[in-house]
């Protein structure tokens, strides 16, 4: 990707507007699913506040604390994780389409339960994640030449997208086969042993029934 | 990341004096049985805000979903619904919370879309400062954009449809293949106990039980 400095650059700029937030225990774990194309970046940025038992408000911890973060592919390969500060930015781009799974959780050592944790977070994946300010800055571009640009990664986005919709059909359509080929030899295979147990019933008990002289 | 470079100390700085105002964020998480997720976000007055969530897989792909206001009023409230959206404007500015709770479910956990917009785009830098009148050009501009944001809109719910019934169908594959085998062995386990059954009918009481049974 050409923009990807710009964006790397952009990070902290971007990271103004994170304000969705949740709570979890300090030993909870959180993960999220981006179910995205292949060469697709995903930024996300993300602030984390210690709930402080004396004001009852939350604060932002301690240097020890950070947040470990773990990216996995769809084939639940690893592709990133590591230990980072309690304030940070996580960028990663997919090199295969599917559900990407991030999850989050604290590096704390401490005690069953915990306090709280205050996780602020955005993600953005694609033509979002890409500061648009910081690209007319560095490549000089007046207005109209930017919302060209903006529309041109609009549209590679689509493209993408379009592209994956293709290989998850592709998937989809493969498992609806499967399953018709599974339940049409299954049928079969079921008349054929009950054809073959009833027979056996049959021949047997003649057979038992003669021996035993009932018939 | 540990900020390097002054640069990224500055931002940093800056950060933490900035408040929300644009934002449309995008979560897939999944949701434990019993559980309850909640969301917050800071809304300025007067802000319209728009939520958008679905159910993607699990039981029987319902969800509760409620938002409350700063001053603990509910402002929605839906009950075992799978798929919705909702906008509101901000009464007061304050933290709304956006809960999903699945605490009907015993068993099934499921996974969950949401989209939150929160406020208008953001504009292009420099694009809505200018007082002059839009060129043509450039209001055509602005609409392609409009056109493919809801191009990318519609992909995305096509893609939340798709991986629904793609899910449902997996799980369709999975259970033909394990209740077909369970009714082979059933099919067999039965034919074989019936005969077997029928024969201690005639033989239980037979004095002679041996002597047939050597025959088979």
């Amino acid at each position: 990707m050409i923009y990807y400095p710009f964006i790397l650059l952009s990070a902290y700029l971007l990271g103004s507007v994170q304000c969705l937030y949740f709570h979890i225990g300090e030993t909870e774990r959180k993960c999220f699913i981006e179910e995205i194309p292949d060469e697709t970046t995903v930024v996300s940025h993300y602030k984390v506040e210690l709930f402080d038992v004396r004001t009852g408000g939350f604060t932002p911890p301690t240097p020890g604390i950070g947040m470990n973060v773990e990216v996995k592919d769809p084939d639940m390969k690893i592709i990133l994780s590591r230990v980072y500060s309690f304030e940070g930015k996580i960028s990663f781009t997919s090199h295969i389409p599917g559900e990407h799974i991030i999850c989050l959780y604290s590096n704390t050592t401490a005690w069953i339960g915990g306090t709280q944790l205050r996780v602020h977070l955005d993600i953005q994946v694609g033509d979002q994640a890409i500061d648009y300010a910081q690209v007319a800055q560095k490549e000089k571009l007046s207005d109209l030449q930017l919302r060209i640009r903006q529309l041109v990664e609009q549209v590679e986005q689509i493209i993408k997208e379009q592209s994956y919709q293709r290989f998850r059909e592709e998937r989809f359509r493969q498992t609806s086969e499967s399953t018709h080929q599974r339940v049409f030899w299954w049928s079969l295979s079921q008349l054929f042993i009950l054809l073959v147990m009833g027979f056996w019933q049959m021949r047997h008990l003649k057979s038992f029934f003669e021996a035993k002289k009932l018939v | 990341m540990i900020p390097s470079n002054k640069n990224s100390l500055i931002g940093l700085l800056f950060l933490s004096y900035c408040i929300c105002l644009v934002k449309s964020i995008e979560l897939t998480f999944e949701l434990q049985d019993k559980s309850k997720d909640c969301y917050y976000e800071n809304i300025q007055k007067n802000t319209s805000t728009t939520l958008e969530y679905q159910v993607v897989t699990g039981g029987q792909y319902d969800v509760d979903v409620i938002i409350e206001s700063p001053t603990k009023e509910i402002l929605y409230r839906q009950v075992k619904s799978q798929f919705d959206s909702h906008t509101f404007v901000a009464a007061v500015t304050g933290p709304y919370a956006i809960c999903f709770s699945n605490e009907f479910s015993t068993f099934s956990h499921k996974l969950v879309y949401m989209d939150l917009q929160v406020g208008e785009e953001d504009p292009l830098p420099g694009i809505g400062e200018q007082v002059t009148v839009m060129t043509q050009m450039e209001t055509t501009s602005q609409d392609i954009h409009e056109y493919l944001n809801k191009i990318i809109d519609y992909q995305t719910h096509h893609r939340l449809k798709e991986a629904q019934s793609r899910k449902r169908a997996e799980d369709l594959n999975h259970h033909v293949a394990l209740w077909s085998a369970t009714e082979t062995i059933a099919i067999l386990l039965v034919a074989i106990v019936q005969v077997y059954m029928l024969k201690r009918f005639f033989t239980e009481k037979s004095p002679t039980q041996n002597q047939y049974k050597s025959m088979y």
